[in-house]
């Protein structure tokens, strides 16, 4: 623990506006229905590349300030040309991300100050299951471990109780923990 | 049509307690009860149910536990005797057998309908209860059919009977959904009839029965947890809708958390999260529900360490040190799934909570009396929709302790200065 003359916490979250947020939210839970969009672009083999840019929000159209885009593939394991990280690595790219944007959050809500945060995500795959070689081993992750390394000006309970609490408001810890219903159409 | 300056809706604890404060301040009122005095504690509680909370920690205005074990917990048949004795001592005017059907408003007040007579009244404050009836989560809907269901506690009007004891069971396997003191209850006991018991843990409180020789509510009173106010709590929506805490009233004082029960044999789950096919779908967050709970029991019990090495510390000179917070124990695999028509389970209980029932508010038509979840908007019990109406009795309604036997008494004194200021009008 360090004390300084200026208790001023700042992990370079505008908490105070999240805070507003929840509460106009809470009394207008429309504008709090969200839509997230990516789209995804065939380019060759297993290589394809994903786009984000605009999405649904507070009751109408929002746009990030830029394109952002994001190359998947397979690697030469797969006999595959390895121009992106592997959906599923893009999976845990999204869990690290999220659980870290929580504790930075909770971090500048419970006054703690970061210094560092750094999560490992390894996820568990027996690929038998996507390569049709035993139908009796799922497709998905068969466990998804998190390690983090944070250094923080807290005790260890406070950085656990951090960390606990990223994942209680994480919505994709929620979404690989708990059923989503998932529709696929095509025109 | 009688009228009355003030009506009173339910003669539980908390209706009873604003009796008495509205008697001591010369307020002519009735107190309308459905059935009779503690109606909840005669008929909507499991067999072995005791109070959670030590009898010394059931005090009233002007009444307090006068038998030999002030430490023990009472039954539910001592509950009911004991409000009914509080309701006999206040010479409460308690018109029993009597359903409100309906609160109006007039241009002076409200008037009352019952199945009997129809009151006026300038005020009316509703104590039906926090814990009337029992709340179904949608995925009970999805349940295949076949099995046999339970309610931890209430009055059974979803068409599910409420859980009586291990023997009102089928054998076979049993379900709990839900870790809140009904939950964990129930499931130690049905474990213990020879039943096996999955239970299915979301978020919950965990609270060891005494800490450092004494009674882990002790605690909470002494070092003024339970005094937490409404209007300083710093996230009071989520305040006022925690599971109830970990506990049971035992002779024996003893812990009963996630740990007692994995060695009684119960099998631990996450949550609930959806049934597909007829396979219940468990969620994957059950490590982290634990470490929350673990970690925020940690904190309470330092609350305690600080106030007893400060504020408390003469309470507390006498007393041994803290002892550590035992980790939730899960295995090493937790299943994701169970399949609900393969005959392992054959009854689920739902521990799942209740809400009052106040649906005959419901003629006081277009004021804005509800929250988007369908709950009474108040302020601290005040209706500021329908001034002259108030609430008792709800979680967190002005304080931590606002649910508790123990919480009525401040809870209705606050309620009843309020309504006495009303009545008198604007200074």
């Amino acid at each position: 623990m360090t004390s300084t003359e200026t208790p001023t916490v700042d992990n370079g979250v505008n908490v105070g506006a999240l805070l507003d947020a929840r509460k106009a939210l809470a009394d207008a839970p429309e504008a709090a229905q969200f839509q997230w969009r990516a789209e995804t672009e065939w380019i060759k083999g297993t290589h394809s590349r994903g786009t984000v840019r605009t999405f649904r929000g507070l009751g109408a159209e929002q746009e990030h300030v830029s394109t952002f885009t994001f190359d998947a593939d397979h690697p030469e394991q797969f006999a595959a040309e390895d121009q992106g990280a592997t959906p599923v690595e893009i999976v845990l790219v999204g869990l690290g991300a999220c659980l870290t944007a929580g504790i930075a959050s909770v971090a500048q809500l419970r006054n703690i100050q970061l210094r560092s945060v750094k999560a490992t995500v390894t996820g568990e795959h027996d690929i038998l299951g996507i390569l049709g070689g035993d139908p009796e081993v799922p497709n998905r992750f068969t466990s998804i471990k998190v390690h983090f390394d944070v250094d923080a000006d807290a005790t260890p309970d406070e950085i656990a109780a951090l960390v606990a609490q990223s994942q209680k408001r994480s919505a994709v810890y929620d979404t690989l923990t708990n059923p989503v219903p998932v529709s696929v159409d095509v025109n | 049509m009688p009228q009355v300056t003030s009506v009173v809706i339910g003669a539980g604890h908390s209706g009873l307690a604003v009796s008495k404060h509205l008697t001591d301040r010369g307020i002519d009122h009735v107190v309308l009860e459905r059935a009779e005095v503690a109606n909840s504690w005669r008929t909507q509680r499991w067999d072995s149910l005791r109070l959670l909370t030590p009898n010394w920690l059931s005090r009233l205005p002007g009444y307090s536990y006068r038998g030999d074990d002030p430490d023990g917990y009472m039954t539910a048949a001592e509950v009911t005797a004991y409000i009914e004795g509080y309701a006999k001592e206040i010479a409460a005017p308690v018109r029993a057998g009597t359903t409100v059907t309906a609160v109006r408003r007039t241009d002076d007040g409200y008037v009352v309908e019952t199945d009997q007579d129809t009151w006026r009244a300038r005020t009316v404050v509703v104590a039906a209860g926090g814990a009337t009836v029992p709340s179904l989560p949608d995925v009970f809907e999805a349940v295949p059919d076949g099995l046999e269901h339970r309610v931890a506690a209430g009055s059974g009007e979803e068409g599910v009977p409420a859980y009586r004891n291990p023997d009102d069971l089928p054998e076979g396997g049993v379900l709990v959904v839900g870790p809140s003191a009904s939950g964990i209850q129930i499931a130690h006991e049905v474990q213990a009839s020879g039943r096996q018991v999955t239970l299915a843990v979301g978020e919950h409180v965990r609270m060891p029965r005494t800490y450092r020789g004494k009674d882990v509510l002790w605690w909470m009173d002494a070092a003024g947890v339970f005094d937490d106010r409404y209007d300083e709590v710093p996230d009071l929506a989520r305040a006022r809708v925690l599971p109830s805490m970990q506990l049971v009233g035992t002779p024996e004082r003893i812990t009963l958390d996630l740990n007692a029960l994995t060695r009684a044999g119960v099998r631990l789950v996450g949550r609930l999260a959806g049934v597909r096919d007829g396979v219940a779908q468990l969620s994957g967050s059950l490590s982290n529900v634990v470490t929350l709970a673990d970690l925020k029991v940690k904190r309470l019990l330092r609350t305690f360490d600080e106030w007893a090495e400060t504020d408390g510390a003469e309470l507390t000179k006498d007393l041994p040190p803290g002892e550590p917070v035992e980790p939730t124990m899960l295995p090493e695999s937790v299943p994701l799934e169970l399949d609900l028509r393969s005959g392992e389970i054959r009854t689920i209980v739902w521990a799942t909570g209740l809400k009052p029932d106040l649906g005959f508010l419901t003629a006081l038509g277009d004021l804005p009396l509800w929250d988007r979840k369908g709950r009474i908007r108040h302020d601290g019990g005040v209706v500021t929709a329908s001034p002259g109406l108030y609430v008792i009795g709800l979680p967190f309604l002005r304080r931590r302790k606002s649910t508790l036997i123990d919480g009525a008494a401040a809870d209705a004194d606050d309620i009843v200065t309020h309504l006495a200021g009303y009545l008198a009008g604007p200074a």
